[in-house]
């Protein structure tokens, strides 16, 4: 079959020169955000400079950079504390997720009565729950990860059951003529097409999920950013809870990009180059 | 000798809709082992639901399918169809495509992947075992789907329109590779199509469905020999077969 023989080059040719290029555009892409930053920094810094506003009712950037350098080990310390309390949260929300989805995806008769209960328990004001929780699990970590999970379990759950149901029908009826059994269909199809809406599910997630440390910490707790927040308001140490502020940013944005790196990891075929090979 | 694939009465009404649909009205067929038979007939006459019945995806309503004599109606019996689309799935590389099929037939990894191996010269695809779907050409993936269908072990191949999607030139070449793939690997095909050409050129019998809900209304016998090269398609007894299924299509 000589005649079919292709001239094909590597799977990804040209991929170090594409990988730069995108990094330029990526680059070029965020500038004008930078600079808009940049710039509300700087009127900020000049407004407090000019008005002479108060410190303790507003900062001024400098100050806020200057608090969160020599806060720095304090920070590092209490969001460790906080990150324990998202990351344990989000591993629970993960498993409940999980098993909730494939129960719904296996029984459409769960799925019924569960799928309403699933929207409706999103309406509770889980922040304004965050008390109760409190007096039922303590000022341990345990009702931090209560709060946190209860956070991230929606569009882990949603995302999850929206991607089981659109696994392609034909494909599983391919998959049955070969006569497939439930593990080979589960891990050749239904988890590689569930696992886009997957991450987007776990994105969202993952942001919530520091968020709702830092609530549940306010309510109480005894380490954590936001038992730093509250004892820097308390002190009048305004310029400190801004450093906290920015800690809880970052710490977000961390998790955000390592949920895109896990992404990049696990779905190798979305990166292959597309270098249609032609014919002869 | 007894049929591989015997289709007997088969009636199938769709209901999802808002009245049901009858799409199949007592229809029979039978595909001889080693034989090569095409379904011809017009759009949305039920062929690809004929199909999915013969593979035991859809109960018809009526009527029941014989597999080497046993009957499997409405049970999927280890068959290797192809569906319309390619259906390779874009996470996997060709080579983890092709093995499905050894795999879940409980075949070790690495045996169903050298196996993969040792087939992939034969359908020109040696050099792109770890390309994903997805970088290959039209006909680079309908020589995938094909090689996943026939590494499913079975002697019946059920193709449902395999080269639709490509090319003309394409489309020549891939017939005369699937003759040449069918005449080594001796399986039992049924063959959907929309081309009287193609159909007329790759079988041993073509069967003329008719619009909805579809019946056989030709079962034609072509005795041209094998093997075929294109030349065959200027012979007067092909343009015979040709004028004669034209016909039955205008009927
Ligand atoms: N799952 C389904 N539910 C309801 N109606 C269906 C379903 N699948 C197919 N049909 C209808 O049944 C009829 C026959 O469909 P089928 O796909 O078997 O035709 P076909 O001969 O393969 O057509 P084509 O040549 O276009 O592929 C069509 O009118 C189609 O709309
Ligand atoms: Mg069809």
């Amino acid at each position: 079959m000589k005649r079919w023989a292709n001239t094909g080059t590597g799977p990804n040719p040209a991929a170090g020169e594409r990988q730069q290029g995108r990094r330029g555009a990526a680059i070029r892409r965020n500038l004008p955000t930078a600079g808009l930053l940049l710039l509300l920094v700087a009127c900020w810094e000049l407004a407090c400079r000019i008005f002479e506003i108060p410190p303790q009712q507003l900062p001024a950037p400098s100050a806020i950079g200057r608090a969160f350098f020599e806060n720095f080990t304090i920070l590092a310390v209490q969001a460790r504390a906080s990150l324990a309390a998202a990351g344990a949260g989000l591993l629970m929300a993960l498993l409940l997720a999980v098993l909730l989805a494939v129960a719904m995806d296996r029984s459409p008769l769960i799925k019924r009565f569960l799928y309403p209960l699933l929207v409706i328990s999103q309406t509770v004001p889980i922040y304004a729950l965050a008390p109760l929780f409190l007096i039922w699990f303590g000022l341990g970590l345990f009702s931090k990860v209560v709060i946190v999970s209860l956070v991230c379990f929606f569009p882990l759950a949603v995302n999850l059951v929206e991607g089981l149901e659109q696994v392609d029908p034909e494909a599983l009826e391919l998959l049955r003529t070969m006569q497939a059994g439930p593990w080979l269909v589960f891990r050749s199809l239904q988890l590689p097409s569930v696992l886009p809406y997957f991450f987007s599910g776990l994105k969202i997630a993952v942001t919530y999920s520091v968020i709702g440390a830092v609530i549940g910490e306010w309510i109480g707790a005894r380490a954590g950013l936001g038992v730093f927040m509250l004892r820097s308001l308390h002190a009048f140490k305004t310029a400190q809870v801004f450093a906290a502020i920015i800690a809880v940013v970052l710490l977000s944005l961390l998790l955000f990009k390592l949920t895109e790196l896990l992404a990049w990891l696990a779905m190798p075929w979305n990166r292959a180059g597309r270098n249609n090979i032609e014919e002869e | 000798m007894k049929p591989k694939l015997l289709l007997e009465n088969i009636s199938a009404t769709y209901t999802a809709g808002a009245e049901p649909l009858p799409v199949i009205d007592a229809l029979s067929l039978h595909v001889a082992p080693g034989e090569f038979v095409s379904l011809l007939g017009p759009s949305g006459s039920g062929k690809s639901t004929l199909l999915k019945i013969a593979a035991g995806l859809i109960r018809p309503e009526r009527g029941r399918v014989f597999l080497d004599g046993r009957e499997v109606t409405g049970r999927p019996a280890r068959v290797g169809y192809m569906p319309q689309q390619d259906l390779l799935f874009p996470w996997k590389t060709l080579l983890q495509n092709a093995a499905l099929p050894l795999l879940a037939a409980g075949v070790p990894r690495e045996a169903a992947y050298s196996r993969v191996m040792e087939m992939l010269p034969v359908f020109g695809l040696e050099r792109f075992a770890h390309y994903y779907p997805n970088q290959l050409s039209g006909g680079m993936r309908q020589r995938a789907a094909l090689l996943r269908t026939i590494l499913v072990e079975s002697g019946l191949l059920l193709l449902d329109e395999p080269f639709a999607a490509l090319d003309a030139l394409t489309r020549d070449k891939m017939r005369d590779w699937l003759l040449a793939i069918w005449e080594q690997f001796k399986r039992s095909v049924l063959f959907v199509t929309h081309s009287i050409d193609e159909a007329i050129y790759l079988s041993d019998r073509v069967c003329m469905i008719s619009a909805r809900p579809g019946r056989i209304i030709l079962d034609q016998p072509i005795t041209l020999p094998r093997p075929r090269t294109r030349q065959i398609t200027n012979e007067p007894l092909f343009l015979e077969y040709k004028q004669k299924l034209f016909a039955s299509l205008e009927e």
